[in-house]
């Protein structure tokens, strides 16, 4: 029988005021193997855990149960002050009696009648917990950027200036992301490509930094500090190591009619292409489905053209395996499809447009070469309208719930430059409330009001409608002044809800991360572990994780870096202890338990048994523990009860069901 | 809700497994989304720790519903493991029914880290469930029921 020490906490408030810890205290004091129990108000605290300390010593303690918060926050903390008081932090088990309960119930007799039965359930479970030794693993040096945007940059290079190895993997065949499809960032107005294009070269040509753009993830398995990683880099036709970029092949292309996607399919671009001026690498890929080569046969122009002999036709998708200590997702967002919108007309007027479309209209690397025209016509618009909010802050499921943070500014700061360059162009914004919180924000937007007289209205649009005469009927709504509102504009921009890229669900499933409705990658806590999955030695940088502008991805991707590093910085990392182990008389040797478990962990060895004095030798399972993650799959696979999970066994799970259903 | 006599509140084992659901429920925690005092929860590492072993157990023990909760199909910590316990479950529920244990008084249902609202809400759902089927006394070790 062990002795036991039960620790009821307060929380303050937080538990106290919903559970009776007096009572609790009192209540489990009769429990078999307690020995001691108290209540302490902030059982985290310094001098709560002496409360422990002192506890163990003097009631000679072999087990503790601490009453608190979720394990998921403290029971690293109480481990460690077993280990202090010379237990094995093992010995600890936590009841749950904030999260499921004082936080949920009302009714304090009833809420601590719960904490009772949870506390109860914890002493039985600790009185059949038995010391574990967690074991070591090797970290490997290198890390793994998912997403060659802003964000993945900045985390590479942070990583790297740390002395680690990055390889960043990018789907298209450039690095640079959405921020280089912008014309100009808010709130300086600083130019995109002025401000991301340096970094994009000091990743290039830094000595720890490897990249492999038009490539993608294929295949991850390992564990934090040893990830295994296919990297399927796709055929670009093109052999990088001869290609000069000096851009002729693209010139001489007869296939121009494939969509531009880098202008958002406002144009066209040819088969072999590179996405833009400034891509690093400057090397161009050829479109399969688009050219006439892998189509008929026949052409070959680029081949002709190309005098440094890098066109290469028979090219193969080629499959890296690298070893990863740490992986930073950074895959970044697309906007919605605005499918579920018909009322705005997008998808039957061309005049109107998505927010990231005139980005590159008003760039001058755009289809239009910067210049502010109407994609119908060419005509120069003279009344533009601006809608906020499609398909963000949505209540139905048409759009996204959420805010999509970004597009208040961007608004403005679109409003802005038009009325900059074009001063004889209305513009008019509907807008359901204006966000502007951010350094400089709020002074940003007022200058687009009260220095450039742009028109906000308060007020939702309800359609758009195409005219005969060629412009679009705005009927909106002014909710300030209650009145119904129709406008007659050339130009209408809907500033689009943003959503996680759509490969990041393939990812989060390659990863085991986990993922949000919106497919927006979980952080381990909302708070304090912003940056990190709940998976360990998975990170998160950028809008992967929710919408966010450039500063804060920047940000967050060099936190994101920090936490990579310092899992890097370390030579070993000390694995879970709470592992599969097969009761060695028991075991037939069938094989069902390696057959289901995901790690390999399982193999059989011919071992000399001594069964009740007989001596033979048999086929008996064995767990390598350094590849066991303590899933437990194996242990109700196994037909003869042989397989159990430390930590968290076949009797200590059964004792809380007792415990429970008392 | 406070405890009124004769009522019958049931006993309600809710496994939970240690990423996905067990944060869910955290997250209903957090967020102050209440679900009755009648759900206990336990925590396993995985959805396929739990050997249908602990939920006999359970029904034997006087329980009147068990619930597993468990990560996404898809999304499983470790890969596989939700797989397993999603056919583990189907014949263990169809086996109970067989003995007269009603398929209402089981349930799997896949709640992720972010989704509190959904654990609230299945919980509610599986306690209304359960009182409206009533005492469970089919399988119950009567001598546990006193």
């Amino acid at each position: 029988m062990q002795r036991i020490g039960v620790f009821v906490c307060h929380c303050g408030s937080n538990i106290a005021a919903t559970v009776d810890v007096k009572k609790v205290v009192e209540t489990v004091l009769s429990e078999p193997g307690v020995c001691h129990a108290e209540d302490y108000p902030y059982m985290c605290s310094e001098a709560g855990q002496m409360k422990i300390l002192e506890a163990v010593k003097e009631k000679k303690l072999t087990g503790i149960v601490v009453c608190s918060c979720s394990p998921r926050m403290h029971e690293a903390t109480f481990r460690k002050a077993a280990e202090r008081a010379g237990l094995n932090p093992y010995m600890v088990e936590i009841a749950n009696i904030r999260e499921h309960c004082s936080w949920i119930h009302k009714d304090m007799e009833e809420a601590t009648k719960k904490a009772v039965i949870l506390a109860r359930a914890a002493i039985a479970k600790v009185n059949l917990n038995t010391p574990l030794q967690a074991g070591e693993s090797r970290v490997t040096k290198r890390a793994l950027v998912i997403g060659g945007g802003i964000a993945g940059i900045q985390t590479a290079l942070d990583i790297a200036d740390a002395g680690y190895e990055v390889d960043i993997v990018e789907k298209t065949p450039s690095i640079g992301g959405r921020m280089s499809q912008l014309d100009k960032t808010f709130p300086t107005l600083d130019c995109s490509a002025c401000i991301l294009t340096p970094k994009m070269v000091e990743a290039a040509a830094h000595e720890k930094i490897n990249i492999y753009t038009y490539s993608e993830v294929d295949k991850v398995t390992g564990f934090v500090g040893d990830f295994t990683v296919d990297i399927r880099k796709k055929a670009r036709s093109v052999d990088s190591a001869k290609c000069t970029g000096c851009g002729v092949c693209q010139e001489k292309c007869p296939s121009k009619k494939s969509l531009n996607e880098f202008n958002r399919g406002l144009n066209t671009r040819s088969a072999i292409y590179t996405p833009f001026a400034q891509a690093i690498p400057n090397v161009p890929v050829i479109d399969r489905d688009a050219c006439i080569k892998f189509k008929t046969g026949k052409c070959g122009v680029c081949e002709k053209v190309c005098q440094a002999g890098a066109i290469d036709y028979n090219q193969k998708d080629e499959i890296i395996t690298e070893k990863y200590g740490a992986i930073v997702v950074a895959t970044g967002f697309d906007t919605i499809k605005l499918d579920n919108y018909d009322e705005y007309a997008y998808n039957q007027s061309k005049d109107v447009i998505t927010s990231l479309e005139l980005e590159r209209i008003m760039n001058a690397a755009g289809p239009t070469k910067g210049h502010l025209e109407r994609l119908s016509d060419g005509k120069a618009p003279k009344e533009m309208v601006f809608i906020q909010c499609v398909g963000s802050r949505c209540s139905d499921n048409r759009g996204k719930s959420y805010c999509s943070k970004i597009c208040c500014m961007y608004t403005a700061k679109h409003a802005m430059l038009i009325r900059d360059k074009y001063p004889d162009v209305n513009v008019t914004v509907f807008y359901i409330d204006v966000r502007t919180p951010g350094k400089n924000f709020d002074e940003f937007y007022r200058r687009a009001v009260e220095e450039y007289g742009v028109n906000y209205v308060k007020g939702q649009v309800g359609k758009v409608a195409p005219l005969p005469n060629g412009k679009l009927l705005v009927q909106g709504s002014d909710l300030l002044d209650n009145k119904q509102i129709l406008k007659e504009a050339d130009m209408v921009v809907l500033a689009t809800a943003i959503e996680p890229e759509a490969s990041v669900r393939q990812i989060a499933t390659m990863l085991t991360a986990s993922i949000d409705t919106n497919n927006f990658l979980t952080e381990a806590h909302p708070k304090l572990r912003p940056v990190e999955s709940p998976t360990a030695g998975v990170f998160l940088s950028g809008v992967c994780q929710g919408p966010k502008d450039i500063p804060e991805t920047v940000a967050q991707a060099g936190a994101a870096a920090v936490k990579a590093i310092g899992l890097l910085a370390k030579d070993k990392l000390t694995t879970n202890p709470c592992t599969a182990k097969p009761d060695e008389l028991l075991c037939n040797g069938c094989s069902q338990c390696a057959n289901v478990c995901p790690y390999g962990a399982i193999t059989y060895e011919e071992k000399e048994v001594n069964d009740h004095g007989i001596r033979e030798t048999r086929r008996v399972a064995q767990v390598n523990g350094a590849l066991c993650q303590g899933c437990g799959a194996c242990t109700v696979t196994c037909p003869s009860g042989a397989m159990d999970l430390q930590g968290f066994s076949n009797r200590q799970i059964i004792a809380e069901v007792d415990a429970i259903c008392r | 809700m406070p405890l009124t006599e004769n009522e019958f509140r049931p006993k309600i084992v809710a496994f939970c497994c240690n990423w996905c659901s067990y944060a869910g429920a955290d997250l209903a925690g957090s967020s102050r989304l209440s679900y009755p005092a009648d759900v206990k929860i336990i925590k396993v590492p995985c959805s396929c720790r739990v050997n249908p072993m602990f939920i006999l157990r359970a029904f034997e023990k006087g329980a009147d519903g068990v619930i597993l909760c468990g990560c996404h199909p898809g999304d499983c910590h470790y890969s596989t493991g939700n797989y397993y316990a999603r056919r583990r479950m189907t014949l263990l529920f169809s086996m109970l029914d067989y003995l007269g244990i009603e398929k209402g008084r089981t349930r799997v249902e896949w709640v992720s880290a972010a989704e509190g609202v959904k654990f609230s809400q299945t919980m509610n759902e599986f306690v209304e469930k359960i009182k409206s089927l009533g005492e469970n006394v089919r399988l119950g070790d009567l001598r546990c029921k006193n």
